[in-house]
């Protein structure tokens, strides 16, 4: 029987290993996939608790979530293309520009 | 007579007018026209005014206008409390002002006329200037003369003074005549600064300005026979004022070199009326001077000395004007003489008279000039009687004026002179008949250099019949002068002005140049009667606007002696008992007015130092007065005789008395050395004086400022070291301890997102195990 804790590990799982991609990955677009990760971890979450408690508005937070992500995607990916005209390079290290 | 403002107001008009339009876009005939209507207009005027003067009673005879205020009242300290210096814009005409202003606008009137044939070969423009000037001068002539303060007559005085400077300067682009009129306007201006301080004197002593009101308040104040009181003072300070405007010793330089202006100028400024405002002055202030006799001895002496040395200098001058103009500093010396013996009617009857002769010689001396084509050396003329016969009239007539042959005004009025001066002081009047002598020898040397004698001027051309008819057909000796001839009834007329190119000539020439052959016919009338434009055509008799002023002052100069003619000759001496009341203070002043008053004896008043007990007796006898009368005609003729001898009947004789004394001769040609005197000393010193100053100047004034600048380039130097190192050194301190202290701290702010990213988290753990474990 697949538990709400099983779901919740899954997401943690999830979250743990976006969180980690983000600290750890140098390319900008795998960091942008690993906030994807960490966006649907809380996804999964927030539905197993819709059905666990019979409730739809974690569902339509979820919906929203999804939505957001795709603009936050848009977005993204629009500075990541200008960037790299500029520096010709996606690479994370290279984004330093509001150093001291 | 309520108008008598308006005389000279009316000259001033056509000042403005020919000023102010005239120059633009007059004609000739327009601007002499404008000029001769106004000063005909106030001798009109100024015969009503006199005539209403006349119908006054004899004491009576005084008027006073005021139109308006100058300076209103304002306190002003005199020497003993705070008076009201009051100034108004007043005129005044008693019998010494009406006949100064018979005098002015008569002899202007005429001058005027004269003027617009005289200056008919001037430019358009330049004619309107001339115009504008002269009326100019006789405005302020006018108010000089019939101002009842000393402020206005000073605005009259500085005035005429201004007209002369611009008249002698009026020939503008030559050096000479520009110098000259500086020479006379600076020459002006050291008398004035002696009237101007008088004039201060004045206020500070009587408390007002006011002619009659000075007069009277001096009446009461003792006579300063043995001090030299602060009346002695103001009368000295104003006789200072009258050598500068009236050419006497030593600030005499001017007048002759004046004689650079036109000929009219000088018969009226030079001659007839401003150079005798000094005068005036003097008469004016009679009651002054007679209460300063120390400074009545000195006017004596200073106006016989004028007298003497410029007749003596006038003896040997070879220019026709040069020698009237030392003529006039004599005769002006000879009124001052007179002035300074107390003989203040006598003065200013030959102040009348000298300006009618003086005036007619000068205007006849202009025609001769104008007949000369320019040439104004007598060496150069000789004969002229033959063709200008009004002008050698009526020159005759005022020379004989002037040297004093019985029946012309002259005779009268400078024997009346010579028989105060005789009872009033010998050796003045040994000095003043020796003067007489000179000045009827000088005269006839004028005359016979002039008319009589050969012919001794430039050649002129003829018209188509050759010179040597036309010279023939004048009885003339033909002058050997070759260059002159071969151009007579040649087509190539034009290219010779004929020899008159070798004289002066300014302004005769070189005006109009017409076609040859209209010239050539005009030119052949011209010499009947006109005058020549372009071509000169030898000597001619001058148009009518030239020769009837010369009569009508020829007439003048016959008739204006009647008035004063002595009571020894069995006349009135109507213009003494004229003149009086203007030199005595009032008789209404009461009491004490009667010392001064003609109640008193009149020798009292009239000869202050009659007053001396051993001062010959003012009423000598008829006997010694005709005697004086009889010596002095027979001086005058022995010197006219001597003149003769020496210039008409033997020439010769004239050159070996130069050679003879060729010392002499040498000191009086150069004028006894005083201009070169006055550059060595005065005028040197004032340069080497203006030099020093300006040395000073250069050294200490600019090296103090020039140190002050120094010194601020060098303090700013320091002040900018100091700015750069300490104020700066301190901010830039500031900023660097600000910069080093921040090193470690600014480390944090990598730039790098997931530095950031990874201290949340980490923040995020710590509060989360916070939370979980601390709790």
């Amino acid at each position: 029987m697949i538990t709400n804790t099983h779901y919740m590990l899954l997401s943690a799982a999830l979250f743990m290993i976006g969180v980690v991609g983000v600290m750890v990955r140098r390319n900008i677009i795998i960091i942008f996939m690993s906030i994807e990760l960490i966006l649907n971890a809380v996804n999964i979450n927030l539905i197993a608790f819709s059905a666990q408690l019979q409730n739809a508005v974690g569902q339509v937070f979820a919906i929203f979530v999804i939505a957001v992500a795709a603009a936050e995607a848009a977005v993204g990916l629009g500075i990541i293309l200008a960037f790299y005209r500029n520096k010709e390079t996606i690479n994370i290290d290279e984004m330093n520009l509001m150093r001291w | 007579m309520r108008y008598i403002w308006l005389i000279p107001l009316l000259p001033g008009i056509g000042a403005a007018v020919n000023g102010v339009l005239g120059i633009r876009s007059f004609s000739r005939r327009m601007a002499g026209a404008v000029a001769v209507t106004t000063m005909t207009a106030a001798l009109a005027l100024s015969l009503l005014a006199f005539w209403q003067l006349l119908g006054l009673p004899g004491d009576a005879r005084a008027y006073d206008v005021t139109i308006a205020d100058w300076i209103p009242p304002i306190p002003l300290a005199t020497h003993d409390a705070i008076g009201l210096f009051h100034v108004t814009w007043g005129f005044r005409l008693d019998p010494l002002s009406g006949m100064m202003l018979l005098v002015v606008t008569g002899i202007g009137t005429l001058i005027h006329v004269y003027s617009t044939a005289y200056m008919a070969d001037e430019p358009r423009g330049g004619v309107a200037r001339f115009f504008c000037y002269l009326n100019l001068f006789c405005f302020f002539m006018l108010m000089l003369v019939l101002g009842n303060n000393f402020l206005v007559m000073f605005v009259g005085w500085e005035g005429v003074g201004l007209c002369s400077y611009l008249l002698i300067g009026y020939w503008y682009e030559k050096k000479s005549a520009s110098d000259a009129g500086k020479k006379a306007f600076i020459t002006n201006r050291i008398g004035d600064w002696g009237f101007i301080l008088g004039v201060f004197l004045i206020y500070y002593t009587f408390g007002t300005l006011d002619f009659r009101a000075v007069q009277n308040a001096a009446n009461t104040m003792p006579i300063e026979a043995a001090g030299f009181g602060v009346l002695s003072t103001i009368c000295l300070l104003l006789f200072i004022g009258a050598t500068g405007k009236s050419a006497q010793i030593p600030l005499y330089v001017w007048l002759p070199d004046a004689m650079e202006g036109p000929t009219p100028v000088s018969a009226l400024i030079h001659a007839a009326t401003m150079v005798t405002a000094g005068v005036y002055m003097l008469g004016r202030n009679a009651v002054l001077f007679q209460h300063a006799p120390q400074v009545m001895t000195i006017v004596a002496i200073v106006g016989v000395l004028t007298a003497l040395m410029a007749a003596s200098i006038g003896l040997v001058q070879n220019d026709i004007k040069r020698v009237l103009a030392y003529s006039t500093v004599s005769q002006l010396g000879y009124m001052f003489t007179a002035m300074g013996v107390g003989a203040f009617s006598a003065g200013a009857f030959h102040l009348m008279t000298h300006a009618f002769f003086k005036a007619l010689l000068f205007l006849g001396s202009g025609s001769v000039i104008h007949a000369m084509g320019g040439e104004q050396d007598m060496r150069r003329m000789g004969n002229l009687k033959k063709y200008m016969p009004v002008t050698f009239a009526t020159m005759m007539i005022g020379t004989l004026a002037i040297a004093g042959i019985v029946p012309f005004s002259g005779f009268f009025s400078k024997d009346e002179i010579l028989f105060q001066a005789f009872l009033h002081n010998k050796a003045v009047w040994v000095v003043a008949v020796v003067t007489a002598a000179m000045t009827a020898f000088y005269m006839f040397r004028l005359m016979s250099m002039t008319f009589f004698g050969a012919y001794r001027g430039p050649a002129w051309e003829s018209a188509s019949h050759g010179a040597v008819a036309v010279a023939a057909a004048h009885g003339v000796p033909h002058p050997a002068d070759p260059h002159a001839h071969g151009h007579g009834g040649q087509p190539t007329h034009e290219v010779s002005h004929g020899p008159s190119d070798t004289g002066l000539g300014h302004h005769a020439q070189a005006i109009s140049h017409q076609p040859s052959a209209i010239s050539h016919d005009a030119a052949v009338h011209d010499h009947g009667g006109g005058h020549g434009h372009g071509h000169w055509h030898g000597p001619h008799e001058s148009p009518s606007p030239m020769t009837y002023p010369l009569m009508v002052l020829a007439v003048g100069a016959i008739v204006a002696g009647f008035v004063g003619v002595p009571a020894a000759l069995g006349g009135g001496n109507t213009i003494e008992h004229f003149l009086e009341p203007s030199f005595t203070a009032e008789r209404s002043d009461s009491g004490i007015a009667d010392r001064g008053g003609r109640t008193a004896e009149p020798a009292d008043i009239r000869n202050p130092q009659s007053a001396i007990p051993n001062e010959s007796e003012p009423h000598a006898s008829t006997g010694v007065e005709l005697g004086l009368m009889a010596f002095s005609l027979l001086v005058a003729v022995a010197g006219i005789s001597v003149a003769y001898k020496c210039y008409v009947t033997s020439p010769e004789i004239s050159e070996r008395l130069a050679e003879r004394f060729a010392g002499a001769h040498r000191t009086l040609t150069n004028k006894y050395y005083v201009d070169e005197l006055y550059n060595a000393t005065v005028i040197s010193g004032t340069m080497a004086s203006g030099r020093g100053l300006w040395t000073f100047d250069r050294q200490v004034v600019d090296g103090a400022v020039n140190g002050t600048g120094w010194l601020t380039v060098i303090s700013s130097f320091f002040s900018g070291v100091t700015d750069r190192s300490v104020v700066d050194g301190m901010v830039n301190l500031v900023g660097w301890i600000v910069q080093e202290s921040s090193l470690a701290f600014r480390r944090v702010q990598t730039g790098l997102v997931q530095n950031y990213a990874l201290l949340m988290l980490f923040g995020i753990f710590a509060f989360v195990g916070l939370y979980l474990f601390v709790r």
